[in-house]
Parts: C-alpha cells; structure tokens; sequence
C-alpha cells in the first residue's frame, strides 16, 4: 500500500529526516516508536503532504502512484488520512457540519454524487456509538473547548466515517486518561481490516498495548534505526531508547 | 478640437439651460449635472405634487451650502457632481433578447447563487414573457398584502396616492441637512419603496420575493420609507444575492424606518454590488444614510450583509426615543481586493430601559481595508439602558487592514455598557487540517468563514441566509494562493 524509499526532508533548509525506508501493506499495523525530535511528526506530515516540509530527495508510493507531487487534499480523497497530534479549531463549525463537508468534497472529488442527508446521519449515529461519543458532541463547534480526550476521540470519528485506506494516527494517545485510550482504541481495532493500513506514531508503549502492531520501527535522527516485531517495542520500554542509539 | 474640461462643462450647463428641463424630455437618462433646473425635472418627470418638488428643492438649497464628509476611514476620488446624470429610467439597462447574449461569467455566478432562469432574465434586463411565473407571484402576493392593508408600493406611488403618509414621515427620521449625502438624496432621490403596516398587523410574509422581482433597474438615489404602525410587524429584505453590474459610481440612499409604539421591524440587506476589479479599478460608491427611530416597546433590526462595492460608507442606526424600546445591529461585512468598507452603528438611547445590541462581523483579504465604527450614545434621561457590543474580525493573508473605532458616550449612571472586540487570522494548520480531510483550500476558507459569521448569519430569514452564505464564498473566491 505504502512504499517510502530514501526520503530526505528539511524544514528552513534544515536537514529532520535523512533517507526513510519503509513498506506497508495493506491490512498491517506498524508503529513508529523514537524519542522526541527524532522526525516521527515530520514524517506523518509529510506523508499528508503538508507544504511547510520540504521533500529534498526519495519518493512516497502510494497504492502504486509516485504523491510526492500532489496536494494534501488530493493525498486525503485517495483514502490517506492523518489523525492530527494537535488539532486545529474551526469557531462556528459543527463536527456535523464539518464531517458532511469533507464526506461530500471525497465523493465530489471522485465524481459521486453527494451522501443524502438520511444516510449520512445514520452513519453518523453509528459511528459515534462506536466511540462512545454523545450526540451533543456533535453539535459543538470543532475542536472549541474540547479536552484532550474529546480531541483524540474526534480525530477517530472523523476517520471512522472518512473509511481511509491510510491511517496516521500522530501521538494520538498524548493528553488520553486511560478510559479515553481504551475507548479510541477500541474504535481503530473495530476499524482495522485486511484491507486498510494503520501507522502509529508514538512515543510510549501503552497505546500498542491496546492496538497491537504488525511491526515497530524505532525512529533516531531522522532514520529508521532498528526494525521488529511488537516485542521490541516491550524492550524500549525496559531499556528507553538509549540502548539504541 | 479637444474641450478641456472646464468648456465641456460650461457646455453642458449652458444646454441644460437652455432646453430647462421642464417640458418633457425624451431621452431616458438625463445629462449630466446638477442644478435647480435638474431638480425640477426629476420631480416633474415623476409627475411630483408641488409640495414634493419644494421639499426637493429645499434640500437642494441645503446641499450646495454642505461639504462632503472626510472622517471616514476610506481614500477614493471625489466625486464630481456635476458629471453625474441624476435620472435614468429604468428601461436605460441594456435590453437582450435571450440570456445567450448575456456576459457568461455574470450567469456562471447566477448559477452559484441557484437562481431560477426567470429570474436571471429579470436581474439582467431579458425581456420576459408575461405568463412568466413571477408576474403572477407578484400579483398573488399584491392582493394578500391589500386584503391586510398593508401599502407595499414604490415612493413615487405612495407620494402620488398617499400623500398624507409620506409627507407625514419623510425626512422624519434622516432630515433633509442630515450630512451631505442624505441631503443630495432629498434632492435627487430617483425611486425606491414604500411599506406601511396598518395597527395589529402582523406582515404574512417576508417582503422579499416581491422586492426582489422588482429590484432589478432601481436606481442611483433610492429612497425608502418602512412606517409600522402601533403593535404591527414587518420583516423587510432588501437588495438581492445577484451580482449587480451597474456601473453607476455614486450610489447615495436614504432609508427610514419607522416603529410606532409596539411594533417591530426586521430589516435585512445584501449588499452586493460592483466592487471593481482585480486592481481596484472601477466599483460603485455607496454612500448610505439608514435609520430608524423606535417608539415606546418597539424594536427594530438591523442585519446587513456587506459584500459589494468599492468604498462603502454606512451607519444603519436606531434612536431609541420609546421606553423600553430596542435596537439591534447584526452586520457581515467582507472586503476584498481593494474594498474599502467603514461601516458600523449608532444606538441612541434616548428612552428608559432601551436596550441594544451590536454584532459586527468584519472579513477583509487582498489589499482591503475594513473598518467598524460604532457610537453608542446613553443620554440623560435614558434611565437603565443597555448595550452590548461585540466586533470580531478575521483577516485573510498579510496585505488587508482591520480597524476598529468604537464611540461610547454615556450622560447616565445607571447604563450598562459592555465591548468586546477580537481579530483572528485564518491560519494555514486550520487550512491543512481541512486539507488532510480531502477540503480543497477555497472551500476550507468558505467553511472557517461561514463558522466566523455564523451568529449573523443565522439572524437572516432562512432562504436568505443560504443565498447569503453562497455569497460570501464567491466574494472570497480566489482570495488565497
């Protein structure tokens, strides 16, 4: 599904990853593990294709397409989606509101027809049932005075109805009580199937506790340093990330 | 041979002189200039009685006497008044025989805007058939109002058949010396509306679909007259969603509204004509005078929707003389390109217990300049008044200008009077975050700024709102990248 080979990125000239390889294929589960500052932000971003990163060398092969050209909006309507380690604020805007809009900007963009209003609300209904998210939820402005817990829990709504083939799911267990962890949790397992890919960027191990990984890659001075099983995770957490570097 | 500028004038002048305007002209459109004789003209050619004509006049007096304001926070070539022509009839548009020969990109906005072919044949002066369905709208609706009482007619018909009101309530509420535009406006007022609401009516609908059948061709100097006698309701939309081409530099207008004890008036604008170009070449000068004056529990709204022209210069304002009386000023106004809009309120509290409230929205891009100014005036004897006021502004990019210029004079202890105001920029993560979700960037900006103006937005009866939020969008099209 995914293919990362020799990726170089800077930001202001400045040099955070330095020849990323990476290979995920559809219905695996892999985790980017690495001390802060080691580029694991960087690297979402720049697979969502955020323009404040400079891609200086490799490609991003995306279901057999070269999208290192394409804008982020394109990268979304493909099926790629990032569940965002701060998300933004939008005053006014309803998490209904904002759902419909992005559901229909898919489908226009892949020349469907918009989802009619009765089915979207059920999908709605059904989805947030599976987060456990209460119906007042969604009439609240996005992201507006929500705690960490309703933030992280939001992003997993969003992804649950967008159905990615793609997810990132950037820190997404930062600012999580472990309710809220087990809920969002629960919610990527129900989501995963043979067909879709999940990465997850984290810097701890409790959240691959609870998604489990296919494999964990550990991340050092923008390079993968050491690739394995989800056992290496386990020796992270024993050892820190000293041992590695 | 060139004529300099001065000759062309001087022959101009002389010509008016010498036809001297009183026997019938054929043309539609007057020449230019401004003189008594151009006064007398207009009236006679609107078959005025005498006493409008002197209360024309009158005004003219008083206008050759005024200077054009200069406080405002807009730069723009002074406009001169003796090269306007003060009439044109309606029937001046140009005339097409289909919409095929209608400029494409003006039907393309149309189309975003959802309005129905009759009614873009309507907007861009198509002729139409008369079994057309809005013909026949306007006529059921005419006879709905009538059986209510309701007077819904031009001003120069009410002038014409309800003389008694109009002479009553003209000039009441904006006088004729007002400022220097208002006053031209008495003078040279070309059309406009006239609404009057008998005792403990409620109006059965908005005065919407009507006005807007019959928007298309008002001209240069509107004047409008909303009287709402005791204990009646109106809701009251003025202008129209369609992009209006009209090349006319100056637009100065007049509204009044008045409420009689208990009653209520909602009146909403959408403003959306002619900004100018992409270099700021061109665009209409809209120099507007609106107010309102509530007497004992009345109220009056005010919701406008500021997305046209190219200096706007406007005050929609309420004088709370009643006690108990309230006013309400929710406003949108969007700058884009090089707009230049200074628009805002007055709330004179004149009355015990009045209360107001002001909530201004402002949204510039490009190279604009957005300014709200607002007075609020708490006077002596205005025992308990309130007010709040809130003005938020979004900026887009780093070349446009917020301002915001608030006045509060309070003469009364027992006032209440609270501000908040906020300045917010569309940041590129809030787009980002709408891209990652498969938003394209203009849509991303139209959905933050519909979020933005919401609150106002939602103080518009339901189908303008929709069409109003479409606007926006499209008066912001192309305001990134």
């Amino acid at each position: 599904m995914l293919t990362i080979d020799n990726l170089h990125v800077s930001v202001e000239g400045k040099p955070i990853l330095n020849g990323i390889n990476l290979n995920v294929r559809a219905g695996e589960v892999h985790a980017i593990m690495g001390p802060n500052g080691s580029g694991k932000s960087t690297l979402s971003s720049v697979i969502a294709g955020n323009e404040a990163y400079e891609v200086t060398k490799g490609d991003i092969i995306y279901k057999n397409e070269n999208i290192i050209e394409l804008a982020a909006e394109e990268r979304a309507q493909k099926g790629i989606f990032m569940s965002f380690q701060y998300p933004v604020e939008i005053p006014g805007i309803t998490v209904t509101n904002f759902i419909k809009t992005a559901i229909n900007s898919n489908l226009r963009a892949r020349n469907e027809e918009k989802m009619p209003a009765n089915i979207m609300l059920k999908k709605i209904r059904e989805k947030a049932e599976l987060l456990e998210i209460d119906s007042k939820f969604l009439s609240r402005s996005l992201n507006e005075g929500f705690s960490g817990g309703e933030k992280k829990r939001n992003e997993i709504f969003q992804m649950a109805m967008l159905e990615p083939s793609l997810s990132i799911l950037d820190e997404t267990d930062s600012g999580l009580d472990i309710d809220a962890l087990k809920i969002v949790a629960n919610g990527v397992n129900k989501l995963k199937n043979k067909n879709n890919a999940v990465i997850l960027i984290t810097h701890y191990q409790r959240l691959l506790d609870h998604i489990v990984p296919d494999y964990v890659h550990v991340l050092h001075e923008g390079r993968i340093v050491k690739s394995g099983g989800k056992e290496l995770a386990h020796e992270l957490e024993e050892k820190g990330y000293d041992w590695i570097k | 041979m060139a004529y300099t500028e001065e000759e062309l004038k001087k022959e101009l002048e002389t010509k008016e002189y010498e036809y001297g305007f009183v026997t019938d002209i054929e043309s539609d459109t007057f020449p230019v200039g401004l003189n008594e004789g151009i006064v007398k003209a207009i009236s006679k050619r609107k078959e005025e009685p005498e006493w409008m004509t002197d209360w024309r006049l009158k005004a003219f007096k008083s206008w050759q006497e005024m200077e054009e304001p200069k406080w405002a926070n807009v730069k723009y070539p002074k406009p001169d008044f003796q090269k306007i022509s003060y009439y044109s009839a309606p029937k001046g548009k140009d005339k097409y025989n289909s919409l095929d020969e209608v400029d494409p990109e003006l039907l393309k906005t149309f189309e975003k805007l959802g309005i129905s072919i009759n009614e873009q044949k309507k907007l861009t002066g198509v002729a139409i058939d008369i079994v057309v369905d809005s013909v026949s709208v306007a006529t059921t609706f005419k006879e709905t109002l009538s059986k209510k009482g309701i007077i819904f007619c031009s001003i120069s018909e009410a002038i014409k058949n309800h003389p008694d009101l109009v002479k009553k309530y003209i000039g009441s509420v904006v006088p004729q010396k007002d400022n220097f535009y208002a006053t031209l406006n008495s003078a040279v007022f070309s059309d406009g509306s006239f609404c009057y609401i008998p005792k403990g009516v409620r109006c059965p609908m908005e005065l919407s679909t009507y006005f807007r059948i019959n928007q298309a061709g008002t001209g240069q100097f509107e004047r409008t007259l909303v009287i709402a006698d005791k204990d009646s309701y109106v809701s009251y939309l003025e202008g129209c969603t369609a992009p209006s081409r009209d090349e006319n530099q100056l637009h100065a207008a007049v509204v009044e509204l008045v409420a009689l004890d208990g009653a209520e008036i909602k009146y909403s604008t959408v403003q959306n004509w002619f900004p100018g170009n992409k270099n700021g070449k061109g665009g209409v000068f809209n120099f507007v005078t609106k107010r309102g004056i509530c007497h004992t529990n009345s109220k009056i709204s005010w919701t406008q929707v500021e997305t046209g022209s190219a200096v706007t210069w406007k005050y929609p304002s309420c004088i709370l003389k009643g006690d108990n009386s309230i006013g309400e000023f929710y406003s949108i106004a969007v700058t884009n390109n090089y707009q230049q809009a200074d628009t805002g309120t007055k709330m004179i509290h004149i009355g015990k217990n009045t209360k107001s409230t002001i909530l201004s929205k402002g949204i510039s891009a490009g190279k604009s300049q957005n300014s709200y100014r607002g007075l609020v005036q708490i006077n002596a004897k205005a025992e308990n008044a309130r007010n709040f006021s809130q003005c938020d502004s979004l900026l887009m990019g780093n070349k446009c200008g917020a301002h915001t210029f608030p006045y509060i004079e309070v003469k009364n202890k027992t006032a209440i009077v609270e501000h908040e105001a906020s300045t917010s920029k569309i940041g590129e993560d809030q787009i980002f975050y709408c891209n990652q979700r498969g938003i394209d960037t203009e849509q991303a900006i139209a959905l933050i700024v519909n979020g933005f103006s919401k609150e106002v937005l939602n103080k518009l009866p339901m189908e303008f709102a929709v069409e109003a939020q479409k606007l926006l969008e499209i008066s912001l099209e192309g305001s990134v990248g």
